[in-house]
């Protein structure tokens, strides 16, 4: 009984402050201090989530964020890939390039929007544009940093071993820029998953938890903001989780 | 100036020695100078170096950091070739790396994400050996560094000595004619170091390798080398070629190898 105190204290650590926040979240909405409409109390979201579930609201909503979120993540995520590999080996395309993609990466994210929906309109093909775009510049700069930093003792070593270019990109780079381009695909998976939401709230209303809320805020439903903003974080915990074990089952040579 | 004496006698044995031998060296160094050009200023890193290093010979090279000893494997290699004077096998100038000079490093250079047989065979890759016989010499060379029950562990899983000992098996699989040894056992503890120099002595005997070993330990340089070449540094050049005549001289039990050991150490000095 003894060993369970202090374990409990040590596990417990990482929960301490959320609790004291919900709690104070909580005194404040029951206070009277602030209208609660602005702080709906913790009791209020629940009920609303509920009715959420039970209708059906969360999961066609969550379906139609999420499948927009993997369009847009697997169409960015494989341009940046190829993008990416080609920058790392080729050193003309890194001249060609190059410039472009790092003045690229200075612009804020969201500062394509406007562009975007005019190219590709504010519909379904503007959201994707912009959730690809997201996932597009992690992918890509992680691949290449990746393929670039492969350590001159192993180029080395393939000049040793007589391999051609295709044995060294297939022995020596690829593997070894697997665990950056893995970092770079977890932070797209997030990228796109902001992304999304972003999109659902700036551009044209639609099915999605962006929609939805957009639905709470000129409603002045606080209860099903609130409710989705939970369900935003659980899910993007949820896709880096996933992320995560897929990279270590897939680099389990680091592992060791 | 006693030192350079017995320099000179030295070498004038071991230019006597050389027409005995029927051979023509098999691998031949002749008047090699290299500079590096560091921020617009030429440093050189060899002068004027000349060894001729006959077939099945062990030859060790023994000098002290910055005396060019890593940068002549480098050009033995033919991964830079850029420098004065010849590097010839068989007569023919060294253009470029080939399946017949093989080198362990002083780090074991493992790739992380292949298996002990996964990096052994990755010195296949560019043989024509069929796929059955590629396995084949792999479990051997395996099997002669005594690491074939490590066939799927992966480098992380292995101590220093052990990973040191597959990429000697890497550098034999393809069975090459020169192994180069750039202070291969460098960084292992005296122990291990130890078992490995019985074990590179036992593997270049067995297999008639002609070896090129670079070091910095006198010790080990004498016990596993035919001859030693002494290298001075600031440039890198030749101080001395001694011969280990006899077997009892390479014999770390026989009070003669500390006495060679120690005259060789005294003309390094």
């Amino acid at each position: 009984m003894t060993s369970l105190r202090p374990s409990l204290i040590l596990h417990g650590r990482p929960y301490v402050i959320p609790v004291l926040l919900l709690l104070v979240w909580e005194i404040t909405a029951h206070s009277g201090l602030v209208d609660s409409k602005f702080v709906p109390s913790l009791e209020a979201v629940a009920r609303r989530g509920w009715a959420e579930i039970g209708d059906g609201d969360l999961g066609s909503d969550l379906l139609a964020s999420l499948r927009r979120d993997m369009t847009g993540f697997v169409v960015g995520a494989t341009l940046g890939l190829s993008f990416g590999l080609l920058m790392g080996f080729s050193a003309l395309a890194r001249r060609l390039f190059g410039p472009l993609l790092l003045v690229h990466r200075q612009i804020a994210l969201f500062a394509w929007i406007p562009l975007l929906s005019a190219w590709f309109g504010g519909g379904e093909d503007g959201k994707l544009a912009f959730i690809a775009m997201a996932a597009f510049q992690p992918t890509l700069m992680n691949t290449w940093r990746g393929v670039a930093n492969i350590p001159p003792s192993y180029r080395e070593l393939a000049a040793v071993l007589t391999f051609n270019r295709l044995d060294f990109i297939r022995t020596i780079a690829l593997p070894g820029a697997m665990p950056e381009i893995f970092v770079g695909l977890r932070s797209a998976l997030i990228y796109a998953w902001i992304a999304t939401i972003g999109s659902e709230l700036l551009l044209d209303i639609s099915p999605g938890l962006g929609g939805r809320m957009n639905e709470g805020q000129q409603l002045f439903e606080m209860d099903l903001l609130v409710f989705y903003l939970f369900v935003l974080g659980f899910v993007g915990v949820l896709l880096s989780l996933f992320a995560l074990r897929l990279e270590s089952h897939l680099i389990r040579w680091k592992a060791r | 100036m006693t030192n350079l004496l017995a320099v000179t006698n030295v070498q004038t044995t071991a230019a006597q020695q050389t027409p005995d031998r029927a051979l023509a060296p098999a691998l031949e160094i002749t008047r090699v100078s290299k500079s590096f050009d560091l921020g617009g200023r030429a440093v050189q890193a060899l002068s004027d170096i000349s060894i001729a290093v006959e077939a099945g010979e062990f030859l060790s090279i023994v000098g002290a950091s910055g005396c060019g000893k890593s940068t002549l494997l480098r050009l033995i290699l033919g991964i830079d070739t850029e420098y004065e004077g010849d590097i010839c096998v068989d007569g023919q100038r060294i253009l470029k790396p080939g399946p017949d000079r093989a080198i362990v490093f002083q780090e074991h250079r493992l790739l992380p994400w292949l298996t002990v047989e996964g990096n052994v065979a990755a010195a296949l890759r560019r043989s024509s050996l069929s796929k059955p016989e590629r396995h084949r010499q792999v479990t051997e060379h395996l099997t002669l560094v005594g690491l074939e029950t490590f066939a799927g562990a992966y480098p992380a899983q292995l101590s220093g000595g052990m990973a040191q000992r597959v990429a000697i098996a890497r550098a034999l699989v393809s069975r090459p004619r020169f192994l180069l040894l750039d202070e291969p056992l460098g960084a292992l503890d005296a122990l291990t170091r130890r078992r490995l120099q019985d074990e590179l002595k036992r593997i270049a005997q067995d297999q008639g390798i002609t070896a090129v070993l670079v070091t910095h330990d006198v010790d080990e340089a004498v016990y596993l080398g035919n001859r030693v070449v002494v290298m001075h540094p600031h440039p890198g050049r030749i101080g001395a070629i001694l011969p280990v005549t006899t077997e009892s001289a390479r014999d770390r039990s026989n009070p003669a190898f500390f006495a060679s050991a120690i005259r060789f150490s005294r003309c390094w000095a």
